[in-house]
């Protein structure tokens, strides 16, 4: 009787479906996201790193991080646009101008980097690392909710450890359809029809906000994307180089060009009357 | 996974002056938290919470701002814990998030084990646990809640207002942010236990007319939802209306 019992009961809560363990390796199928990193010896990571590298209040901090950007992304009928500026800058000094701020995932996956370029181009380029073994692992690819989710959880592990990223993943994929996820480095992670982020995101808010609708044109949401990086470069001092296009479709991604604002910005200032406020006459 | 093993690794002193010295550097933080509290935006999202006969409103601002930008105006700052509990979260970004998803999960999986759901006020005291770890822990969540529900089998409505000190007080109307220095004397006012769900919502709209009327920055109107016997549903919330400030 006792060996009956024993074979068709069991304890309430022990071993319902996997052990501890196995449940452990079933949630860590995936490597931990986080990387072991040596870390400052100090309690607060992020004060040794603004320390050592904020050149507002300390002009001659040993470090300049790349900085300053303007990129945006939104979607419409068509898919998503994706658009950046290319300058980066350490202080009030240029470090390039032609920095790819698009960074290519996979073949329907965009992500945008700004903030620090070295933590965007590292962490995007894991993130990419990441999407490529949810693909094989699970035979499918992976969706932009799920790929914006770790990084998002990655930052988040990483919050107050001086961090400094804003970006954004855009992608089509067939259960979602277009999406595109805002990620900064203090954990936020919000789906929308658009956004712009750094230092020229007002600038580009501005333009795009006032011609955005969600049934534009390929050619009008292309236009308008370029136009809202141009503005955002010609009063933004920390934006400028080319401007980077890309268009998010449901075959995959399209690059519309690495084109330079100098020529855009005169094109568009003499066939269109706009930018009034530049002259060519000395005053 | 990071934080919870941080969390063992330090709980593990368990002596008498491990104890001690948590507690010291718990005041530590508790001042640092305050200064943060201050700059932050915690103030910028609007909470609020009534309860009536037989029902609880929760009300959240719908506006996602980062610095001088409204990144979204259609954010939606709750999650649903069980069928009968509902919380709604505001502090500092990406903490408020991982905390409400992290106490989603930990309800959710309670259900699932036991068949039962947990009551609010058992949400509500695993939640404030919750909370008053962190608070001892090296990187605590800066977060303020709002914990409303209807308790399963005795019906009773019930709100619970929990701050990122871990401090719990269940209490017949709510806010956090700026909504608590408009709205609760609104409240104070015009409140009554037995109120039923139209009067709730017309005292809710009187609340949320005054932060209109006299906040500077624009919050994006209210998401409401009600928790009912029935379940958690969102509230057609008619918020395009312009308040004139007199």
């Amino acid at each position: 009787m006792d060996t009956l019992v024993a074979q068709y009961s069991r304890p309430m809560f022990e071993k319902e479906n996997h052990s501890e363990d196995e449940q452990m390796e079933l949630y860590q199928a995936a490597p931990s996201l986080s990387l072991k990193f040596a870390m400052p010896p100090v309690a607060q990571p992020s004060a040794w790193l603004r320390a050592a590298t904020d050149d507002h209040a300390n002009p001659n901090c040993p470090i300049k991080i790349a900085h300053g950007t303007t990129t945006l992304a939104f979607r419409f009928q068509g898919g998503i646009i994706v658009a950046t500026d290319s300058r980066a800058t350490a202080g009030n000094w240029i470090a390039s101008q032609t920095v790819k701020k698009v960074i290519e995932i996979n073949s329907c996956l965009l992500g945008t980097m700004a903030g620090g370029a070295a933590d965007c181009q590292y962490w995007l380029a894991y993130l990419g690392m990441q999407c490529r073994l949810h693909e094989l692992r699970h035979k499918r690819r992976i969706s932009v909710a799920a790929a914006s989710k770790i990084l998002a959880n990655l930052v988040y592990s990483y919050k107050g450890m001086g961090l400094s990223m804003g970006t954004m993943c855009a992608g089509v994929t067939p259960s979602e359809g277009p999406a595109l996820y805002y990620i900064d480095s203090d954990g936020t992670r919000l789906s929308g029809n658009l956004f712009c982020v750094g230092s020229g995101q007002t600038f580009a808010y501005g333009v795009l906000d006032a011609e955005y609708r969600y049934d534009l044109t390929e050619q009008e949401a292309l236009d308008l994307g370029s136009r809202s990086i141009l503005a955002a470069t010609h009063r933004d001092a920390y934006s400028g180089g080319f401007i980077n296009l890309y268009h998010v479709k449901e075959e995959g991604w399209v690059k519309h060009g690495f084109s330079d604002t100098n020529p855009i910005f005169w094109k568009t200032k003499l066939e269109k009357g706009e930018f009034s406020n530049v002259t060519s006459e000395l005053v | 996974m990071n934080r919870e093993a941080a969390r063992r690794k330090e709980r593990q002193p368990d002596t008498r002056v491990g104890v001690e010295a948590a507690e010291q550097k718990s005041f530590k933080s508790i001042t640092k938290q305050t200064k943060l509290n201050i700059n932050h935006n915690t103030p910028q999202t609007l909470l609020l919470g009534i309860t009536g006969k037989d029902f609880t409103l929760i009300a959240a601002s719908k506006a996602a701002m980062r610095g001088a930008t409204v990144l979204k105006a259609a954010d939606d700052k709750t999650r649903e814990l069980n069928k009968h509990t509902l919380m709604a979260f505001s502090g500092e970004a990406g903490d408020t998030i991982q905390f409400a998803e992290y106490i989603q999960a930990n309800a959710q999986l309670y259900s699932m084990r036991n068949n039962i759901d947990l009551s609010p006020s058992a949400v509500a005291h695993f939640v404030r646990g919750e909370l008053a770890s962190s608070l001892r822990s090296r990187k605590p969540y800066n977060v303020n809640l709002l914990l409303g529900g209807v308790d399963p089998i005795t019906l009773k409505p019930s709100l619970y207002w929990l701050d990122y000190l871990a401090s719990l007080a269940p209490l017949p109307y709510a806010a956090h942010g700026y909504a608590q220095y408009y709205c609760l004397s609104i409240l104070d006012k015009h409140h009554h236990p037995d109120i039923d769900y139209e009067q709730g919502l017309k005292i809710l709209r009187m609340c949320t007319d005054e932060l209109k009327r006299r906040l500077p920055i624009d919050f994006k109107g209210m998401l409401v939802k009600v928790i009912t016997k029935d379940g958690i549903k969102e509230v057609e919330y008619n918020d395009d209306a312009r308040i004139a400030c007199p």
